[in-house]
């Protein structure tokens, strides 16, 4: 069952037209961007980076939500 | 206090995040629909065993398939933004969004990725009828996951089924079934499901009247239009009927936000709605100089907007004064009086947790039974967010108030550029069914230039539709809980600025490769067995 699901992929993938092709090659270099460029150089989650306690990360979103 | 706030973080975060929500709903509203218009297709060909119809089906699956792709995880920046940019924001919420995004991520990986494999690959390789019961589940399977994500957008319009933490200082969820089942929620996934199913139809007529301008596969497109034209006609209808609910909803949960899309500065009796209309002046000008009318032209229709927003013709609609400067008669807290008591809820927080620090236990076990007690709740915590507008000095409170008013120009016309232009599109379909059944479309060539036309219009219904819904509760990243000041992270302008340029052109790169690609199998047309 397993191999079967895995060659219908392989032979759909070796049929595919050309511009089905071209899809995936930008669907592989946009996660790639997403990924591997946005998300570990740009987007850091900023409360996880600069607090290492629930409780510090708590007593600064309470410090800036009532100043 | 607001001055403490760097405006320009705000409003740069602000730019990124509807930059990239604008461009993630290019592509949504088409993937919702158009996996339906397919499922119908293929039904069509799975009970006649018409090769037309299979040709028919692997074209517009075809379309699907190319927006599909382009489109897929846009939406995971907003994600990326939530956590970076919006971090006081996700930590307040973090309980009641983690729950519907993890639906949401786990069935689009699940029921999306695995029937749109077979819906591309499964020709000819799996049965007639699990194909098209995959086509089916992958339509119904993109509608559920917008349903998630619309809840989450629903609960910040109009917070339902949760409990504040003042320890954690988080939201916390208590009935998840009142979240899922709010009236706010319910009409905002019909009305914007159904949108897309209006756009995708635009799209398939539209696209199908280029084929009969330019005497190309006639067949194929007639019975393209006749799908198309059906389906949208029913979607509008729908459209019609949810607006209506989401319109009761606003009236009753965010009542700034139905004064600003009507320009209704002072509230009345019997309101109005404006068919169309121009206001005087800027937004501040008319806050600032009051005026007994605040348009240059309008069309007026007496009574509409009572009915609108409570099925009433003669019921009082409040206005943006009556909301800023209170109504007694009309049971209006001013937005004065709202900042003062959210300023008292934000000094019990900051109390509650200097007690805490200081171990101080009675003060702390005082403070907190506050926070359980439903009166308090309800008559200070509910206005938790209005304490950022807090000031001492009453001359600047009052210029503060002005603050709280969403941008009017920008509602007002987004408002009425989607209802028009969904009612121009009712009467595009009636039109298009109406040539298409007596057989004449292909000769009426002023309706298939329309048609063909309404593709942009439909796109730019669907973003004014956002706008709305979006710029017209400014401030409000949580309605009355939590303002866009409280809820940007304090990270640098600059990082803010760079990243919103990056995905500027990344999305740009983007949308000339799905344009692209698309017309380039538009213009080659369906051809036999589809590919």
């Amino acid at each position: 069952m397993f191999k079967k699901i895995i060659k219908f992929y392989i032979d759909g993938f070796r049929s595919m037209a050309s511009w089905g092709r071209t899809l995936w090659i930008i669907i592989l270099v946009k996660l790639f961007i997403l990924f591997f460029i946005f998300k570990l150089i740009f987007f850091k989650d900023t409360l996880n980076t600069r607090y290492d306690t629930d409780s510090e990360r708590a007593e600064h979103v309470i410090d800036q939500i009532t100043k | 206090m607001v001055e403490n706030i760097d405006l320009s973080l705000v409003d740069w975060s602000r730019a990124q995040f509807a930059l990239t929500a604008m461009f993630h709903w290019i592509f949504v509203p088409l993937t919702l629909g158009l996996g339906f218009i397919v499922a119908f297709m293929e039904t069509i060909y799975v009970k006649t065993g018409s090769q037309e119809w299979k040709r028919i089906t692997k074209f517009w699956m075809n379309l699907f398939g190319i927006n599909f792709a382009i489109g897929v995880a846009t939406g995971i920046i907003l994600e990326f933004q939530f956590g970076t940019n919006w971090s006081n924001y996700s930590w307040f919420v973090g309980d009641i969004f983690g729950a519907p995004l993890a639906i949401e991520g786990i069935m689009a990986f699940f029921m999306e990725s695995t029937f749109i494999a077979v819906m591309f690959f499964g020709w000819d390789k799996v049965s007639k009828k699990f194909h098209l019961t995959s086509t089916w589940l992958t339509a119904i399977g993109a509608n559920l996951s917008a349903l998630w994500i619309l809840i989450a957008n629903a609960w910040m319009q109009n917070p339902v089924g949760m409990k504040f933490n003042p320890e954690t200082a988080r939201n916390e969820m208590v009935n998840f079934w009142d979240i899922l089942f709010s009236p706010t929620a319910v009409n905002k996934f019909l009305h914007t499901t159904t949108s897309g199913f209006v756009l995708a139809s635009v799209f398939v007529v539209g696209i199908s009247s280029w084929f009969l301008l330019h005497k190309r596969n006639q067949l194929f497109a007639k019975k393209s239009i006749v799908v198309g034209s059906a389906f949208g006609l029913i979607a509008t209808i729908m459209v019609i009927f949810t607006g209506d609910g989401a319109a009761k909803d606003i009236a009753k949960h965010q009542p700034m936000k139905l004064a600003a899309m009507e320009g209704l500065y002072q509230g009345e009796s019997g309101a109005p709605l404006m068919i169309y209309g121009f206001l005087s002046g800027s937004d501040e000008e008319r806050l600032k100089e009051p005026s007994e009318d605040n348009f240059i032209v309008n069309i007026p229709v007496p009574g509409m907007l009572s009915f609108l927003a409570n099925g009433d013709f003669s019921s009082y609609v409040p206005g943006i004064r009556d909301m800023l400067y209170g109504n007694e008669k009309q049971g209006i807290l001013s937005f004065e009086e709202r900042i003062k008591r959210g300023h008292i809820a934000q000094e019990t927080l900051k109390e509650f947790k200097t007690a805490e620090k200081n171990n101080n236990t009675a003060e702390y076990n005082s403070l907190k039974e506050k926070f359980e007690d439903k009166e308090w709740l309800n008559t200070y915590m509910k206005y938790f967010g209005y304490g950022t507008y807090y000031d001492p000095d009453p001359q600047k409170l009052e210029a503060n108030v002005l603050e709280l008013v969403p941008p009017v120009t920008i509602a007002f016309h987004s408002f009425h550029i989607m209802v028009g232009l969904g009612t121009l599109f009712v009467l595009l379909f009636i039109l298009l069914l109406f040539y298409t059944m007596k057989n004449k479309i292909e000769n009426v060539k002023w309706l298939l230039w329309i048609a063909l036309w309404s593709i942009p219009l439909a796109y730019l219904a669907q973003q004014t539709g956002w706008l709305v819904a979006e710029v017209g509760r400014q401030p409000w990243v949580i309605q009355d809980m939590m303002n866009t000041r409280m809820a940007v992270s304090q990270i640098e302008t600059s990082s803010v600025q760079i990243t919103f340029w990056l995905f500027a052109i990344t999305f740009v790169g983007l949308a000339i490769a799905e344009a692209k690609i698309m017309l380039t199998q538009i213009k080659k047309g369906p051809k036999e067995g589809g590919q």
